[in-house]
């Protein structure tokens, strides 16, 4: 039993600060490679190749003053920050990041546990993140939040939806709801060759859902200044960045499961290789941001509601057929 | 049920995409705009009643900080309206320079257009592609002027100083690559992205009717499906003899605006190339010693000369009593100055038609009904240039 807590604490430790740390280290990547492919150099001053920022950027946040607005609902002003950080931190915890290692002669796996419904905990926690939204737009007292913030909530149903029928298909080719075992399942074929579809449907809704560019409206600063987090400073704002990189990672996590066979590939150690396809999945986020523009509100919707719902209904519909032709069944 | 109250929402004078200093006070259902009610002033330096105190010459830098993304062709404006004034005739080499570097702030002023109307709807990238365009173009204007933005090259008689030496070379080799840097760079990217379509087709349409009735020009205008340019209508600076021709839209919409706007940087390019070609030598200011300045080599070295450069900078020249207007086709349509001069060294009264206080007044005719974020990308196509707006 100790050893159990021991091991424990230790991954937790280890695969928070793990987290933390690639967090940090997206941000900067953003920036560079934003500004590589728009002929600029992006941050070169604070450290050699600007790696440093990120560490100053975090120093700058902290010593920043806290401003509460006069007129804002204290008590839910503070907590809304927490309410959006906690659920992204808390789906890491199903996100498989290798298989089970030999260390000190004890088994250890590279993940905190292997829920039989880990998709469902997912799903489940990480809808609880948009209150935290809502909920700061709401108590910011200022009309930009609000409608940040009502932007953020009618997004973040509406494309869930999909998000959760598209992966439909993902289960029914793999017979669980447990993250290692869907990895288990695609040792013969990644997943996105029998479930491109499901796989176009589920990225283009997880960006929606993960706020990005071209769904980037509840924060789009030509529109709405910053949306939800308008009147938010110091670390209540960082604790906004936090969470929304944290999602990118989970998310690109869940995506290297589900549909790129998680930690499988030749050669290079499974952690690698998952690492290596997370970060392509980060590296495609980031393109697309440097490329489309924003949609508008409407068109979003029409989008979640009128395209990707029905799309991903016709993919469960489909997976059979998949299935059967890809000797599944 | 409980009653419901639109929303106000005050945006701007600090908003990321009111281009300056606008403020609009919006009444809102939900997203929908209901009543748009612009609000101007916020740049108001008073440059029309400074001008009655200033003399002819000094006020030329004072009209680079009207329309401060293209400073040149409100210098044009201002010292065309002055010699028109003074009956004045411009030498050859300086008229046929001021088409060339006015066509190429028209392009860089497109440019500039182009990259915040990419701002504005989301596409982040355009913006660095066109400044890096335009930047080529403001180092031709710093090698001319010593000045990149608030320019100031244009005097009373022709252009302050010659051209700088390598300055066609420059030209050219910007003709050589902006055609396929617009078509592989910005078209590729920007119009054929099928997002920036549905966000600006149909999207702040104004009849041909509703354009004319508000006095809408340049580019918004010609959107529209009008064919009206003043180069072309009534022209100057010997536009007459360049072959170019006027891009029109057909539903008026942003959409079209944008193709017109991008077709007005290639026509423009034409004029530049025809400018370069047939660019002639001699006096690039005319000579008439009360009204320009003599060169430096003759002050220091004639007498004569130093009595006229000092009467000039001290106290001005006198024209002749009389009111003149005269208006050219800026980036953002028609800029005309008037002046009522009284006989003495300065004017009685100086007033200017900004095309864009003009274009602004047709925004809540463009954007009420519509949703927030067609009332940015209509902004965006509008684009205003508050320093004009409230003078």
């Amino acid at each position: 039993m100790t050893e159990f807590v021991t091991i424990m604490i230790v991954k937790m430790v280890v695969i928070f600060a793990a987290v933390m740390g690639t967090m940090t280290y997206i941000t900067l990547a953003e920036r560079k490679i934003l500004g590589y492919m728009q002929i600029r150099p992006g941050p070169n001053r604070v450290g050699p190749w600007g790696l440093l920022q990120p560490i100053a950027d975090g120093i700058k946040l902290f010593l920043k003053e806290d401003i509460i607005p006069d007129k804002a609902s204290k008590a839910v002003f503070v907590i809304a920050p927490a309410m959006a950080l906690i659920p992204a931190v808390m789906t890491i915890a199903v996100v498989p990041f290798g298989p089970t290692v030999t260390i000190l002669g004890r088994p250890v796996d590279i993940y905190m546990a292997d829920l039989n419904i880990g998709i469902l905990y997912i799903f489940a926690v990480s809808s609880i993140g948009v209150y935290g939204i809502v909920l700061a737009g709401w108590a910011s007292e200022s009309k930009y939040s609000l409608l940040g913030g009502l932007r953020a909530s009618a997004q973040m149903i509406s494309y869930e939806l999909s998000m959760g029928f598209a992966i439909v298909g993902v289960i029914m080719m793999s017979q669980s709801l447990s993250m290692v075992k869907i990895i288990e399942a695609q040792q013969g074929v990644w997943f996105i060759v029998p479930q491109l579809f499901g796989f176009i449907i589920y990225i283009t809704a997880a960006m929606a859902e993960l706020n990005r560019t071209p769904f980037d409206l509840p924060e789009g600063e030509s529109e709405l200044v910053a949306g939800y987090f308008t009147e938010y400073s110091s670390m209540k704002y960082a604790m906004f960045m936090l969470a929304e990189y944290i999602n990118i990672i989970t998310v690109s996590g869940i995506v290297t499961t589900l549909y790129l066979g998680g930690w499988s590939g030749p050669v290079l150690p499974p952690l690698l290789w998952f690492v290596i396809k997370l970060l392509a999945v980060v590296f495609f986020m980031i393109w697309v941001r440097a490329t489309v523009p924003r949609l508008r509100y409407d068109q979003l919707m029409t989008l979640g509601w009128k395209v990707l719902l029905p799309a991903s209904i016709v993919n469960i519909l489909l997976t059979p057929i998949i299935m059967k032709i890809f000797g599944y069944l | 049920m409980a009653e419901t109250k639109n929303m106000i929402l005050n945006m701007g004078p600090q908003h990321p995409s009111t281009h300056g200093v606008l403020r609009l006070i919006l009444e809102l259902d939900g997203e929908t705009v209901v009543k748009l009610t612009p609000e101007i002033g916020y740049l108001h330096r008073g440059v029309e009643k400074l001008g009655e105190n200033l003399t002819y010459h000094q006020f030329i830098p004072l009209t680079d900080r009207e329309d401060y993304i293209a400073s040149l062709s409100n210098n044009l404006a201002y010292c065309m309206t002055v010699e028109k004034l003074l009956g004045m005739e411009v030498p050859p080499r300086a008229m046929v320079a001021r088409v060339l570097l006015t066509e190429l702030q028209r392009i860089a002023s497109h440019l500039i257009w182009l990259g915040t109307f990419g701002l504005d709807i989301g596409a982040m990238s355009l913006f660095f592609y066109c400044m890096r365009e335009r930047e080529t173009i403001l180092d031709m204007f710093e090698a001319c002027a010593g000045a990149r933005l608030t320019i100031n090259y244009f005097r009373i008689g022709g252009i302050a100083k010659d051209l700088p030496e390598g300055f066609e070379k420059r030209v050219r080799d910007f003709i050589d690559i902006l055609p396929e840097k617009m078509k592989n760079d910005y078209e590729r990217i920007f119009q054929d992205n099928k997002i920036v379509r549905i966000r600006t087709e149909g999207v702040g349409i104004i009849s041909k009717e509703d354009a004319v009735d508000l006095g809408l020009s340049g580019p918004l205008l010609r959107a529209c499906g009008v064919p009206w340019d003043i180069r072309k209508s009534n022209p100057y600076c010997g536009y007459e003899t360049y072959e170019f021709d006027i891009p029109t839209g057909k539903t008026g919409d942003v959409f079209d605006r944008y193709l017109v706007r991008m077709e007005e940087m290639r026509q423009s390019l034409k004029i530049v190339q025809q400018a370069l070609d047939r660019l002639p030598g001699g006096a690039f200011l005319a000579d008439d010693p009360k009204i320009c300045l003599p060169p430096k080599q003759k002050v220091m070295t004639e007498m004569e000369s130093l009595i006229h450069h000092f009467k000039i900078v001290s106290e001005g020249f006198d024209p002749p009593v009389g009111e003149v207007y005269h208006s050219i086709e800026t980036p953002r349509g028609e800029l005309g100055f008037y002046i009522v001069s009284d006989g003495s060294n300065k004017p009685y009264r100086l007033r200017f038609r900004p095309p864009s206080f003009v274009n602004l007044e047709s925004l809540a005719k463009m954007a009420e009904g519509k949703l927030i974020g067609d009332l940015i990308a209509i902004i965006g196509a509008l684009d205003p240039v508050m320093g004009e707006v409230d003078r």
